[in-house]
């Protein structure tokens, strides 16, 4: 109960003389698809650079930070187009800097990995949420600061819980993706002791996302596609393919709310979140790219402080050495959470709270209160150590 | 259970208090932009002062005439006249003021600015700004050693103590300590500088001469979780023998042994501690809780909670009048 530790090991006690002799160069690589992929709101549309612009805001706090300890970094950007081959990319990219931030589709990040894995890369997947990742396809080479769709479910479905919304009309897309998001929305609702009255499906016909006729025909189609369900409490949507998710509120049949991919939203991050000392870096990250920041931007974010943090502590831009701490019981990072982040040694999966937001402001934050564990409350979202089925060290 | 006993206690320690010569402490509140005066005779609230968006950091000046208060979204330092009790005037700090200390004499402030990773330097008898002092991402904690001749500043993204000399205002030395580190308190011999690192859960003691971490603070509460244990204020009595550090969301203070820095005892107060301030005579220690709108008093000798005091909305900082 009662502790004191003295601090005897080296790299807790560093105090760093401000003119030291040789800067240490950190190389950081960040590989992503050239183009952004339209969404149903125009609000939401992401800018060219949604996800470098954060690494490149922590590679400037990093910096400020590594001018008290000679350290520097630098950020090389690659981006490649459908049909590209991301091994030699990758590789390329792989030849100039240690370290690389990842926003690439799983099978693409997992070519990837194997291909860089003998030289000791050390990926950080900043974009796919793919659960299959951090379970049967797991990589000893690969951190993961995105949450997984699993994460994301579990969020919502706790906060849809505790409000007593435990009856689910279940809306899922055509696409592959969607059924995923729609598989860990089940797994949610069976963990937390909700009930999916009834599943619908929307097939993607195809058509455009914007047209001069405008919404009269969606006002028609909505309420429509959502008539003579059983009585449920709320529409989970699961959309990632923005097909029709963002067309559901104020128009489903009954009065309804709606999460998902539309209504409340669980994300790793919101321009709206304002809560532990968030104010400053968003304020930071406007001045820097004169736009909100996003989720996949605080993903890359976390990925490079994660680094900024390794380097520090261990006082060493070695590949192995900072890997080696990214790995130990001695990593944590701060990142306006209201705590500690740390990954799950046995995927390398960076624990993490999830916001849940309207678009305009950050309603609650998961776990929420009372769903516990005996580890830590965040193993409370996603696939947990005794379920998990990934073998990193064999 | 623990409540209930807590109530005894109270009742106890007060019945065995005589009158203690009043004082007034003034709490920033964070969210309802006012300012509580409490008196410490009564223990009441007798005014409520309307301040700028956002108060947190808050000072008397050394000639106890005024009191100061970084008001954050409003990007400067207002004076409150203790007299009038009124706002009279404003500091020009740089975006987003939070946390400040001033020089022995009173006549140099340094502001902690979290959006701007510098430190401004201001001088108090003429209200002019003197210059600034790059550091690292997002300042906040600041301290000044008991010689005056180095100023501390912790910065929360950065993770470091910056030794700055007051003389050349140069940055001399950088302490790395646990994340996100939020408050500095020197020993009043100079002796050793103690740092919160409020995500990393610690307390670092760090030697002011060699620059490096001799220790470090950890804490445990039975049935808490270790996320929820969130260092921020310190307080240190004058002879340097006890401690108490303020644990945030544990909703607890912690007694620590100044020599030894063995954690003796968790004080049970009210929500999200974030800060404190002695009496003068050091037998009371107020804190103010941010979530539950309230300050707790510690009876210092007993180790006791003996009050509650509900002041504005979201209270963070509390400074005491000299005597």
């Amino acid at each position: 109960m009662i502790r004191w530790l003295v601090a005897a090991i080296g790299l807790s006690v560093v105090a760093t003389p401000v003119f030291a002799a040789d800067t240490i160069e950190i190389g950081i690589g960040y590989i992503g698809h050239a183009g952004v992929k339209a969404k149903l709101s125009l609000v939401e549309q992401p800018s060219e650079n949604d996800g470098v612009a954060g690494a490149r805001l922590a590679i400037e706090d990093n910096n400020t930070t590594g001018k008290f300890l000679n350290q520097h970094f630098t950020m090389e950007e690659i981006r490649i187009k459908d049909g590209d081959d991301v091994v030699k990319a990758a590789t390329a990219l792989a030849g100039r800097n240690s370290f690389i931030v990842a926003d690439l589709p799983a099978d693409e990040l997992l070519k990837a990995a194997d291909a860089l894995r003998e030289r000791g890369t050390v990926l950080f997947n900043a974009g796919a949420i793919d659960d299959r990742l951090r379970e049967s396809d797991c990589r000893a080479n690969v951190i993961h600061v995105a949450p997984t769709r699993s994460m994301l479910a579990d969020a919502l479905a706790q906060y849809l819980v505790w409000k007593q919304w435990k009856r689910w009309l279940l809306v899922a897309g055509s696409h592959d993706r969607d059924k995923l998001y729609a598989d860990a929305l089940r797994r949610a609702a069976a963990r937390f002791g909700a009930k999916i009255v009834q599943e619908r499906t929307f097939e993607d016909t195809g058509g455009a996302r914007r047209t001069d006729s405008g919404v009269t025909l969606i006002q028609r189609q909505m309420p429509v596609f959502t008539q003579a369900a059983p009585a449920y409490d709320i529409l989970v949507a699961a959309d990632e393919s923005e097909v029709f998710a963002a067309y559901l509120p104020y128009r489903t049949w009954d009065p309804r709310p709606v999460a998902g991919s539309a209504g409340l939203v669980p994300t790793s991050w919101d321009a709206a979140q304002d809560q532990w000392g968030a104010v400053q870096m968003q304020n930071r990250f406007v001045k820097l790219n004169s736009r909100h920041m996003t989720a996949l931007d605080m993903q890359a974010w976390t990925a490079v402080r994660m680094l900024g943090e390794a380097t520090s502590r261990t006082a060493s831009g070695n590949p192995k050495t900072v890997f080696a701490f990214l790995k130990g019981p001695d990593f944590s990072v701060a990142a306006f959470k209201g705590q500690r982040l740390t990954l799950r040694d046995w995927n390398f999966q960076l624990r993490q709270p999830i916001l849940l937001v309207d678009g305009r402001m950050v309603v609650s934050v998961s776990p929420q209160e009372g769903f516990l564990h005996q580890v830590s409350e965040l193993d409370t979202l996603g696939v947990d150590r005794p379920e998990s089925k990934c073998k990193l060290h064999q | 259970m623990q409540r209930s006993y807590m109530i005894y206690v109270m009742a106890a320690s007060l019945a065995a208090t005589t009158p203690a010569a009043a004082f007034k402490a003034y709490v920033s509140n964070e969210k309802s932009n006012t300012v509580s005066v409490i008196d410490t005779d009564s223990w009441t609230v007798i005014k409520t002062i309307k301040v700028g968006q956002r108060p947190r950091g808050i000072e008397f000046t050394r000639d106890g005439k005024f009191v100061l208060v970084a008001v954050g979204d409003d990007d400067k330092i207002e004076v409150i006249d203790t007299a009038t009790q009124q706002v009279v005037d404003s500091l020009p700090s740089g975006p987003d003021p939070e946390l400040f200390t001033q020089d022995a004499a009173g006549n140099i402030l340094y502001v902690a600015n979290e959006n701007d990773n510098t430190v401004t330097v201001i001088d108090l008898q003429k209200r002019v700004r003197l210059g600034d002092i790059q550091v690292g991402v997002e300042p906040e904690g600041m301290a000044i050693s008991p010689d005056g001749k180095i100023l501390i500043n912790t910065s929360e993204t950065t993770n470091m103590a910056h030794f700055i000399d007051t003389a050349t205002r140069q940055i001399v030395a950088n302490v790395l300590v646990d994340s996100r580190p939020r408050f500095a308190e020197f020993k009043r011999d100079g002796s050793e500088l103690w740092v919160s690192s409020e995500i990393g859960g610690t307390v670092s003691v760090i030697d002011p001469v060699k620059h490096t971490v001799t220790g470090k603070i950890t804490f445990e509460i039975p049935g808490l979780r270790r996320e929820a244990i969130q260092p921020v204020g310190i307080g240190m009595t004058k002879d340097g023998k006890t401690a108490f550090i303020a644990l945030g969301p544990a909703n607890r203070i912690a007694v620590v042994d100044g020599a030894s820095h063995a954690v003796t005892k968790y004080l049970l107060v009210g929500q999200r501690v974030w800060h404190m301030a002695f009496t003068p005579e050091e037998k009371y220690l107020l804190v103010t809780n941010g979530v539950s709108n309230d300050v707790s008093v510690i009876d210092v000798a007993a180790q006791k909670v003996i009050k509650t005091i509900q002041v504005g909305e979201l209270p963070w900082g509390i400074t005491m009048a000299p005597p």
